[in-house]
């Protein structure tokens, strides 16, 4: 089988992709010339303006196709995959209450100025995320939602006091990579304020990072979008309770 | 719009009467406190402006000085209008210097003198009060001479470059393009900061600072833009967070036309304290019907947090909740903003027409209110395509339910903040449903029996019993236990409850004295 492909239009090797831009110039000949000149240095063959509009006096949108010439090998990508098998909430708190005997403890906060906690939420509230129930479901775990808008320093006090087994972190809205920033405070302070093995796992959600990123930002793992409930707490358990399962 | 939905007017009544009998202990609450927040807008309506070289406020400055040494429970005026009646300082931004250098010693004046100082605060701010009532006339005035937008919905969109100087070219091209109504997004985690911001500001995070002169130079750029296309552009801001009062004030005095003021946002998504909120909620919401500012409700948010379906007759006691907060503290039906969302997942089968019945419950309810229809956010997945469907959706709803104002959705929404081509995709959506279904209200005509009007009466339904809940428990409590968005948020708990004084019997504000004064001739 090929592991070196094209994008795919409507036949194999076509490698028809379609992009939109805006230009800051106004519509007429010169601009859609423009246009297609941009969309060759794209790296985009035989490229068609298929529409162009103005906006305003000096702006002109546009919508291209055109057949990429660029190719990926799949072999050469770099991802992070999951390295933990994927639990149903019955089997976490089996695992959980058989090999931890008490209740596994996860805080978790938005921090920094981010007021966003839709992420946070998704992951930690009951309600869930694409038809998966929250943490909070998931009777052998004690979930405690700071919420949104917390500083660094009161997620370390509330996760010392309630002797966490794991803090996770959201981070939505972000600007200036405060997000990196955020997590790299958050990271120094727990290492800061404990030893490395009482300090409880680390670890942060978001749409803006890039999961291969965890090392880089002292966390122990980093989830990226498309993240569900039972991804996190099938991480937790694996990582939490080492045994291997008989 | 005619009346479509087969509702009980009897359990529309008991729905009012318990949404009073659960707010009447929180304004008695409000009434009988003050904030630092309302005692520095007081001063702010007296004339004092201007910050010291650390960009602290000197409205700030000088109420801390005044708290620290008389407290702020007989209000700031009186000590501080009796300390300028020393004739020691020839105004008050020269009292602020004099006290910041400690040179200042504030004290309670009694007989004479006390009435002294009361007359010369009550002319101070009847100054700031001059001015609210004369933007309020020069509105009037522009509307009357330059016109209202053509069509129902008035469309609103939000600009927030974080730089006013950016804002009010964007403004004016948002307004070129279509745009009635421009709302200038504030910086992430203004709500928290317990001033105000002074000047222009050029440097914001995901927003731009709130200032009265950021309010000035936008509100002056759309002016010009109002002449230019033939309509009265109206600017939007917030009245919320910890300096509500004072924003409040600056909005009054620089003519904003709309205000974001929730009732209950501040406690639930920022976690400042109930009892803080509603004091400087109360306070502001009475300067807002002093400067005829429509105020705009928060009950789209509680849709992002809580399932749109489950959670539905929530938002409705909210907006009840809110229609008796507004109107105790002297707001019309025509400025009362009341908010809802088009959120539930459209996973779900029939999702649209619960929108609709949703949408038209909240017409029904409130038919001379200036309802705001807020878009999707919850389920804009990063799939530009599916997020264009899904707004020309909540257009079409819009459109087929009568909204009064309606936010402008971007199918970028949770991507990126709004380009230049987001939002001309975005308004040439909005036009096209207008212009091709806007008289479809006069055709939709949903069966009594159906699933829409069922719908609606179960939701009614269950926002009285939630109301009958909250009057028994309290508000303050029924807050406490998540009743509203999932939040637990404590009366003890939050940011600002330090903020907040119980009124000695001598409490005296002359600008609270003259709000609730034309709160009385309104009546």
């Amino acid at each position: 089988m090929t592991r070196i492909v094209r994008p795919y239009g409507d036949t194999t090797g076509d490698g028809m992709v379609q992009v939109s831009f805006t230009l800051p110039v106004p519509h007429d000949k010169r601009a859609e010339g423009a246009a297609a000149q941009l969309a060759a240095k794209m790296g985009l063959d035989n490229a068609m303006i298929v529409h162009a509009k103005a906006i305003g006096a000096g702006h002109t949108f546009f919508v291209v196709y055109g057949a990429a010439r660029h190719l990926v090998d799949l072999d050469e990508v770099e991802v992070v995959e999951r390295d933990y098998p994927l639990l149903s909430p019955k089997e976490v708190n089996d695992l959980v209450k058989e090999r931890l005997g008490r209740k596994l403890c996860v805080v978790g906060a938005c921090i920094g100025t981010d007021a966003h906690t839709v992420g946070i939420d998704a992951i930690l509230n009951i309600k869930g995320v694409a038809g998966e129930k929250g943490l909070e479901y998931y009777r052998e775990l004690r979930v405690v939602n700071l919420g949104a808008q917390v500083a660094v320093p009161e997620l370390v006090n509330r996760a010392l006091k309630e002797e966490a087994d794991a803090v996770l972190v959201s981070q939505v809205v972000t600007q200036k990579d405060a997000h990196l920033h955020n997590t790299r405070e958050m990271a120094a302070a727990f290492r800061e304020a404990l030893p490395p093995e009482k300090r409880p796992l680390l670890v942060v959600g978001g749409p803006r990072f890039d999961e291969r990123a965890a090392a880089e930002l002292g966390v122990d793992r980093v989830f990226s979008r498309g993240t569900t409930p039972g991804d996190v707490a099938s991480y937790l358990v694996h990582r939490i309770i080492k045994e291997p399962v008989a | 719009m005619t009346a479509l939905l087969p509702l009980d007017p009897d359990l529309v009544e008991r729905a009012r009467r318990l949404a009073a009998q659960a707010g009447q202990p929180v304004v008695d609450l409000a009434r009988s406190r003050t904030t630092l927040s309302v005692e520095r807008a007081t001063l702010r309506l007296a004339g004092l402006t201007g910050a010291d070289p650390d960009g602290i406020p000197w409205v700030n400055r000088l109420v801390d000085a005044v708290a620290d040494q008389t407290g702020i429970e007989h209000g700031a005026a009186l000590p501080v209008f009796h300390a300028l009646a020393q004739g020691n300082h020839p105004d008050l931004t020269r009292l602020a210097h004099a006290s910041a250098a400690g040179g200042v010693k504030f004290e309670l004046p009694t007989g004479g003198a006390a009435e002294t100082a009361r007359g010369l605060a009550r002319a101070a701010v009847g100054t700031g009060f001059d001015r609210i009532d004369a933007q309020r006339r020069a509105r009037a005035d522009m509307v009357a001479r330059i016109g209202d937008p053509p069509q129902r919905p008035w469309i609103y969109l939000i600009v927030a470059t974080g730089d006013i100087y950016e804002d009010m070219p964007q403004a004016q091209a948002a307004a070129r393009a279509g745009a009635d109504i421009i709302a200038v997004i504030r910086s992430t985690g203004q709500s928290l900061l317990d001033y105000v911001p002074e000047g222009a500001t050029r440097e914001g995070f995901a927003g731009t600072y709130a200032t009265g002169e950021n309010f000035r130079l936008m509100r002056s750029a759309l002016d010009e833009t109002s002449r230019e296309v033939g309509r009265y552009v109206r600017l939007c801001n917030y009245a919320s967070g910890l300096c509500m009062p004072e924003i409040a004030a600056l909005a009054g005095m620089n003519r904003l036309d709309m205000m974001l003021n929730d009732c209950m946002y501040g406690i639930l998504f920022r976690d400042i304290n109930p009892i803080r909120t509603f004091v400087d909620q109360r306070f502001s919401r009475q300067i807002h019907a002093r400067a005829g500012i429509i105020i705009n409700t928060g009950e789209d948010n509680y849709l992002t947090t809580a399932d749109a379906v489950e959670a539905a007759h929530t938002v409705t006691v909210s907006q009840l909740l809110n229609e008796y907060f507004a109107h105790e503290a002297g707001l019309s039906d025509e400025l009362l903003g009341l908010g809802h969302a088009f959120e539930i997942n459209p996973e779900l089968p029939e999702s649209f027409r619960l929108e609709l019945a949703h949408a038209l419950l909240a017409r029904q309810l409130f038919p001379d209110a200036p309802l705001k229809w807020m878009p999707p956010t919850k389920h804009m997945t990063g799939d530009v395509f599916r997020g264009n469907l899904l707004d020309g959706f909540f257009n079409l709803a819009g459109v087929m339910t009568g909204q009064s104002i309606l936010l402008v959705g971007m199918m970028t929404e949770a991507v990126v903040t709004p380009w230049l081509s987001d939002r001309d995709i975005a308004l040439q959506n909005v036009r096209y449903v207008l212009g091709a279904a806007s008289g479809l209200a006069e055709d939709f005509r949903p069966p009594p029996d159906g699933f829409i009007a069922n719908r609606a009466n179960q939701v009614l339904g269950e926002a009285v019993d939630l109301l009958g809940r909250i009057r028994d428990d309290g508000l303050l409590n029924a807050i406490a236990d998540g009743t509203f968005g999932i939040m637990k948020r404590p009366a003890d708990g939050g940011r600002g409850l330090e903020g907040v004084a119980e009124r000695a019997d001598d409490y005296f504000n002359p600008a609270g004295e003259a709000l609730e004064s034309s709160e009385e001739e309104a009546r």
